[in-house]
């Protein structure tokens, strides 16, 4: 099989370096243009990973780190299909997950927010997708926080979200919103990104049909990878 | 696919998602033991290369450097790398690789000085990109056997290389760079991803000082996000 490229990135989807309403963007944003390179071996590889990586609870944010019973909060699966820009599931791929907890505290060396920490929660997941391209997480709900920007700005809810696909280029980390949060219009960091379909696509979607009943609400996240050029399998035309 | 769509002979592609920063946070997710707690049997990326690896080992050091001069002290960086004979650890990387390469690791900032380092192998050059092309583009090409295309400059082998991805609050899409080895003057010198760089001073920016420390060679890569020196990064 030839090698194939994966299509270009658009980049008028996603946020650009420099956006001065996020502070700390400022100093840490390229001023030069990147460079564009064409898919080298380099580029459409990458790693790879199997279950031996990881262990069946890593996806089970209320148990995998559960002391002396259940972390507090609203109890959420979070669900969906990794899927390439072709609508192909991406199968067999990392997916891994951070959050704060319910008080909106992230168990972390360097948080320092008054919200307490939740002895029974990490705050961290990992799976990896089945040959549909589906994953699940179950976890407890993260809570809004406020952060150092202008004097009063708070995050919205969110889970933090990285996922690998096949190559190092479709490498992507990105945060998961949930449906109706007042505060993803009024975020610094949400607002980095141009275009308010993509923003959208970036909120989770209550997902009433795949709750569990008198246990826990579901919400939806799809994820798109970019997608590659069809190639040439035995002479016939893969994809497209 | 709407059917109107269909109909209408546009093409259907679904929308990457968006990126957003890692965050100040992204340790936990990513490296909990650095966040300060331990809660998976095994934690990611540590071993790039494994202890089969051949070729040279060496180490890799840097700081990641803002645009006030400081440096920035919660980066989370990976790295993605060939082996010594040039093949991925991957079903299209060319080939087979030994037992337990990887080619893929992260590594942290230190959270008071900013210094990063790992440990790995110093990979070989890698296979020249060759004609990628799309089935497309190859059916057309198959049916005219004199057809050229652009097949000279694609064949030239890529000098020994690392490829960097690096993520951090304040950075709102991961910054891809390449890391190249200052003891191969002459694969630099052709490779072909740096002589697409314009500016040929800013060439060295890719490219990484060899010392010897405790007879194992360090290479020194202080990569800079803005200002005078500005690292190349690339939209790969």
């Amino acid at each position: 099989m030839t090698p194939a490229e994966y299509y270009q990135r658009d980049r008028r989807l996603h946020p650009p370096a420099l956006t001065p309403d996020y502070k700390t963007s400022v100093a840490r944003s390229p001023r030069l243009s990147l460079i564009s390179l064409q898919g080298s071996m380099s580029e459409i590889t990458g790693p790879t990973f199997g279950h031996g990586d990881i262990s069946p609870i890593d996806n089970d944010l209320i148990k995998n780190y559960a002391k002396d019973g259940d972390p507090i909060g609203e109890r959420i699966i979070v669900h969906g299909r990794v899927l390439d820009e072709n609508a192909r599931p991406v199968p067999n791929t990392l997916v891994e997950v951070w959050q704060a907890n319910a008080g909106g505290r992230y168990r972390h060396k360097k948080d320092s927010y008054l919200a307490p920490i939740d002895p029974n929660f990490g705050g961290c997941g990992r799976t990896i997708t089945d040959d549909d391209g589906y994953y699940f997480f179950r976890t407890i709900k993260p809570g809004a926080y406020p952060w150092r920007n202008w004097v009063n700005n708070w995050r919205p809810a969110h889970i933090h979200v990285s996922v690998f696909g096949h190559a190092f280029c479709q490498r992507l980390i990105t945060q998961l919103y949930f449906e109706g949060d007042p505060l993803i219009p009024i975020c610094p960091i949400v607002q980095t990104i141009p275009d308010a379909d993509a923003i959208d696509r970036l909120t989770a979607k209550l997902d009433m049909n795949a709750g569990v009943p008198l246990d826990s609400i579901a919400y939806r996240f799809d994820i798109v990878l970019r997608g590659r050029r069809s190639t040439m399998f035995e002479n016939r035309l893969e994809g497209n | 696919m709407k059917i109107v769509d269909a109909l209408a002979n546009r093409p259907h592609y679904l929308p990457e998602t968006a990126s957003q920063t890692a965050g100040p946070y992204v340790h936990i997710g990513l490296a909990p033991g650095a966040a300060g707690f331990r809660i998976f049997d095994r934690e990611l990326g540590w071993d790039i290369a494994g202890p089969n690896a051949a070729g040279e080992r060496i180490r890799v050091e840097g700081l990641v450097i803002d645009g006030s001069g400081s440096p920035v002290k919660d980066v989370l960086i990976e790295v993605w790398q060939a082996n010594a004979a040039g093949i991925y650890a991957h079903p299209e990387g060319g080939g087979e690789v030994e037992d337990g390469f990887r080619g893929w690791g992260r590594v942290i900032t230190d959270f008071e000085t900013g210094e990063w380092g790992f440990d790995t192998v110093k990979p070989g050059p890698v296979r020249a990109r060759g004609r990628m092309e799309s089935g497309v583009a190859q059916r057309v090409r198959d049916s005219h056997p004199d057809w050229q295309g652009r097949a000279q400059e694609d064949n030239v082998p890529m000098a020994p290389h690392l490829n960097l991805w690096i993520v951090a609050r304040g950075i709102n899409i991961g910054l891809n760079t390449r890391m190249y080895f200052d003891d191969e003057t002459a694969a630099n010198a052709a490779d072909p991803v740096l002589n697409l760089i314009e500016w040929e001073r800013r060439r060295a920016t890719l490219i990484a000082r060899r010392t010897v420390r405790d007879g194992t060679p360090v290479y020194r890569f202080d990569i800079r996000l803005q200002g005078e020196d500005e690292t190349v990064f690339f939209d790969v």
